[in-house]
């Protein structure tokens, strides 16, 4: 009771117990166990060697070996690169869309964030189809116009480049919605000053606008950049045909028979160093530049008018919009209906044999569906508590040590998915927690994986509800749940919502930790998709990945109705 | 031949027997288990346990249908097929039997030695379906009775014939690395699929690895699975596949695609897939109803008919319009040398391919 925030200091508890002290225990613990078992069984598989005793010399090997130099080269390269490409198609299109008048601006938001929907596995699987160098649909029609060779190509996405621009396309939404959120919030007014002052268009950007939008732009190329280097799916799909590793895959690789973990081991700890140096970096960076985050609501920002340029900037945002969504949804609504996935449905080519094979021949869908559906559900709920428990731990600073538990909640955005699904597998598949092999698991990796995400949207959420009225309610005699429960809670509807499909999007899209531990009892559908991949089954894929895209935008567009309606009960309420 | 050091040791290895030949040498028990009928008590405790559980590297269109014809002939019970390489089988299954985690009933793997691995590991149950009892050859059942070939067939070269001529296809392996294939091959991954393996030890052992060093400098499109090649081809995303699978090909060419086997002249990769069952299966009783189903005549002249693969089973026919086993100059294979080997074979091809 004595680590009541100090806005309440006459509050007492009058009656029922107040479970609060137990329960912050409790979420401390199960973060502990979410997240520092599986890194202390990770650093100790890397430093010992197949006796278990201390060594050094699985580090030697990566340092030494062109099989493992050569990936660490190549992912940062990819990295580096698609972070700048996300930028500098992300941040011009973030201020159309929120300062300019280019029409159909709601549009080109909602179509990011189908991009943003897709899982980067899937679209590398779509850009197989449209740009494999002879086969692809692109190349076809390159031919086709140009009468070139039978063997010559335009694109060719089995390589660096393609990979590049296959990660980009799927990454740049994370860019593009930190840049038009901070552009939102911006306030004209400043701009207004310069301009009042006499500045032109082009200085009010370069010392208002463009300045005040860097912060975000900065993290949002962090965060590509982290996306980049930790994606696996696309890597695997695009690269090894190519014949090349980046990290993730070189660490799968690891665990082909016979398994040598104690590399994995090794190999993942430089992903997860560079992780935290560059979170590290970016909060420096960005700690000294907090003044710009600028929260005043004193006026709405100001919007900059195109005149005639405004088509011709939808128009460069529709085809920057055809590489993450148009063309990949139309090569896999092809392949679905198409005898052959290379040629474009026809009337004789036309064939519902895909459908029929994937929905009730391949007997593996069933079961994917369902426990994908179950991990979605149950990670999106359990995450969002956890992330409800902490976010309000920390913002009401309610009990001692809560810097604990928040930075443990965040300390998972320095942790690649596979470097994650290494780390758990050598936490269960031994005693006393033997999980591997049940959907616990995989449940585990996901809202770990998720957490960061929530925990900040949450956090965010309450710093804007003021404790004034919790603590109306305790000094009314309510406990802290109760208070939270009858006060509070109502009032962060739609933030839970939103975190809870944001995680459950999550979910449909990871493919990195699951591809480490699933079994063929837990699979679900990113590991079918991979594993139909491998085996070649484009047609397959097509038909069960717009399934997919389905299912995530019905529950997407679900959530946002009920969403809609809860924020018009609250202003009512308010 | 400038072969490496496996390749010379493979010389010595090297003996003419299938499957078998290869169990002979690792025979443990005395004597193969009693020839199992098919009677109705199995098929009711069959039902009660309601499924099987298949891992296969049998293309997936393929083994889903053995898995429906199964279905269909014993309704109650369902098949559930599990199919990847049988590389990656092999690191599923271990994985998930280092966790106590026992999910798989019946294995086929396109990769022979996996079978007396599993064997010597103690894993697999003996059964022995009663037409392996009483018609398959010697060669083609493990003396132990805990697996059997369930299916035959070749690993080859093919090309699409709407992108090169049939007099300027490839007629061998030598072929493949003139100049005019640079970019224009995809092959498949032996650290995925046991029919690559299989091939790549073959390959390596009587062509040599100088083989695979010049082809790795032809810049390949490189899958992994050996069922992918055909459809890559078939797709014309490349004119020739250097290795994959010969049941696809067909298929794809009944099917009407552009496609076209070729047998090379130094003689071609012979796969064998057997079927083995698991000691710790968690559906016993489904497991060996599902293993006598697979080695009934009906399942293997399915396999041969729609599938495109060969039969060990005496009673089956082969298919019109196919060029029959015998006609075939046939490289042997040894699986008692790619146990031995399959590690270093996966490690070297890396070093080649770079993935």
């Amino acid at each position: 009771m004595t680590a009541i925030a100090s806005t309440t200091p006459v509050a007492k508890r009058r009656y029922g117990f107040d479970l609060s002290k137990p329960v912050l225990l409790l979420f401390a613990a199960v973060l502990c166990v979410l997240i520092v078992m599986p890194l202390s069984w990770l650093v100790y598989y890397a430093f010992t060697d197949k006796n278990g005793a201390f060594s050094v010399a699985n580090f030697g090997r990566l340092v030494s070996d062109a099989d493992f130099l050569d990936p660490l080269l190549t992912t940062f390269a990819l990295a580096t690169l698609s972070a700048i490409i996300c930028c500098a198609v992300a941040a011009p299109m973030g201020w159309l869309v929120a300062r300019t008048d280019m029409p159909l601006r709601r549009t080109v938001r909602i179509l990011v964030t189908a991009s943003f929907v897709t899982p980067p596995f899937l679209g590398a699987i779509a850009w197989e189809l449209l740009a494999a160098p002879n086969s692809g649909l692109l190349n076809q029609l390159y031919r086709e116009i140009t009468g070139a060779a039978a063997d010559s190509h335009l694109l060719n996405i089995y390589s660096f480049a393609g990979l590049v621009f296959v990660i980009s396309c799927y990454t740049f939404p994370y860019v593009f919605v930190l840049v038009a959120n901070a552009l939102d919030r911006t306030p004209g007014d400043l701009e207004d000053a310069s301009a009042i002052l006499g500045g032109s268009t082009w200085d009010t950007a370069r010392r208002i606008t463009i300045p005040l939008a860097l912060p975000a732009l900065l993290a949002g190329a962090l965060v590509a950049f982290l996306q980049a280097m930790t994606l696996f799916g696309s890597p695997a799909i695009l690269a090894m045909p190519a014949g090349f590793h980046t990290m993730t895959t070189k660490i799968w690789s690891l665990f082909q028979f016979p398994p040598k973990p104690e590399l994995a081991a090794a190999a993942s700890l430089p992903l997860l160093v560079l992780t935290v140096i560059l979170l590290r970096a970016e909060h420096m960076v960005l700690g000294r530049r907090g003044y710009s985050v600028v929260g005043g609501k004193n006026s709405e920002p100001r919007i900059v008018k195109l005149g005639l340029w405004r088509w011709a900037m939808l128009a460069v945002a529709m085809i920057v919009l055809m590489c993450p969504v148009f063309l990949p949804y139309f090569a896999l609504l092809n392949a679905s209906f198409s005898k052959i996935a290379s040629h474009l449905v026809s009337l004789h080519n036309f064939t519902l044999q895909n459908v029929h094979f994937v929905f009730f021949e391949l007997s593996a869908t069933q079961l994917a569906l369902r426990n994908t559906f179950i991990l979605g559900t149950l990670a999106a709920t359990a995450g969002t508590i956890l992330a409800l428990v902490i976010a309000y731990v920390h913002t009401r600073q309610a009990v001692t040590g809560y810097r604990v538990l928040g930075f443990l909640a965040t300390a998972p955005v320095a942790i690649p998915g596979i470097v994650l699904g290494v780390g758990l597998f050598f936490t269960y598949t031994r005693p006393p927690f033997v999980l591997y092999g049940t959907l616990w698991i995989l449940l585990i990796a996901f809202v770990t994986l998720a957490m960061p995400a929530a925990y900040q949207q949450l956090q965010s959420a309450f710093r804007s509800v003021h404790p004034e009225l919790e603590d109306a309610s305790r000094i009314l005699g309510a406990t802290r749940l109760r208070a939270l429960w009858q006060i509070t809670a109502p009032l962060l509807r739609t933030s839970v919502i939103a975190t809870w499909c944001f995680i459950f999007v999550g979910v449909i899209r990871e493919l990195s930790a699951a591809i480490m531990l699933f079994t063929s009892q837990t699979k679900v559908l990113s590991v079918l998709i991979y594993d139909l991949n491998e085996s070649g089954d484009l047609a397959a894929i097509s038909v069960l990945g717009l399934f997919m895209l389905v299912l995530t935008f019905t529950i997407v567009a679900l959530a946002n109705t009920l969403r809609g309606r809860n924020a018009r009960r609250n202003m009512a309420v308010g | 031949m400038k072969g490496s050091k496996i390749s010379r040791r493979d010389m010595v290895i090297g003996s003419g027997a299938l499957a078998a030949g290869a169990a002979f040498s690792t025979r443990v028990l005395s004597a193969a288990p009693p020839s199992s009928p098919v009677t109705p008590a199995l098929i009711e405790a069959a039902k009660k346990e309601g499924k099987a559980v298949w891992y296969t590297s049998i293309d997936l269109k393929l083994s889903e249908q053995i898995g429906k014809a199964f279905e269909a002939k014993y309704p109650g019970v369902t098949c559930q097929v599990e199919r990847s390489g049988a590389e990656r089988l092999l690191q599923r299954i271990n994985q998930e039997y280092s966790a106590n985690v026992h999910a798989v009933d019946v294995v086929n793997s396109s990769d022979a030695a996996l079978l007396i691995y599993w064997k010597n590991q103690g894993m697999l149950a003996p059964y022995v379906p009663e037409d392996v009892a009483k018609f398959y050859p010697p060669e083609h059942k493990d003396p132990d009775g805990t697996f059997a070939s369930f299916r035959v067939y070749l690993c080859i070269i093919a090309y699409n014939t709407s992108l090169v001529k049939k007099e300027d296809a490839p007629k061998s392996f030598a072929d493949l690395l003139l100049p005019q294939w640079k970019s224009k091959i995809v092959k498949a991954h032996p650290g995925y699929s046991g029919t690559i393996l299989t091939a790549t030890y073959q390959c390596s052992r009587d062509l040599g690895w100088g083989y695979f060093e010049k082809l790795a400098q032809q810049n390949v499109l490189q899958v992994q699975s050996a069922a992918d090649p055909p459809k890559k081809i078939a797709l014309g995303e490349r004119a020739v596949m250097a290795d994959g699978v010969e049941y696809i090909i067909f298929a794809e060419k009944e099917r009407g695609q552009p496609v076209e086997p070729v047998y090379a002249t130094e003689g071609t990769p012979l796969i064998v897939g057997p079927n083995g069952l698991f000691k710790a299966a968690p559906h016993p009783n489904a497991a060996r109803l599902f293993q006598s189903f697979c080695f009934s005549p009906e399942c293997q002249q399915l396999c041969i008919d729609i599938g495109g693969l060969r039969s060990a089973h005496p009673q089956t026919k082969e298919h019109p319009g196919r060029t029959p086993l015998s006609q075939i100059k046939l490289m042997k294979d040894d699986p008692a040398a790619v146990l031995k080997l399959g590690e270093q074979i996966k490690a070297h091809y890396v070093k080649l391919f770079h993935v």
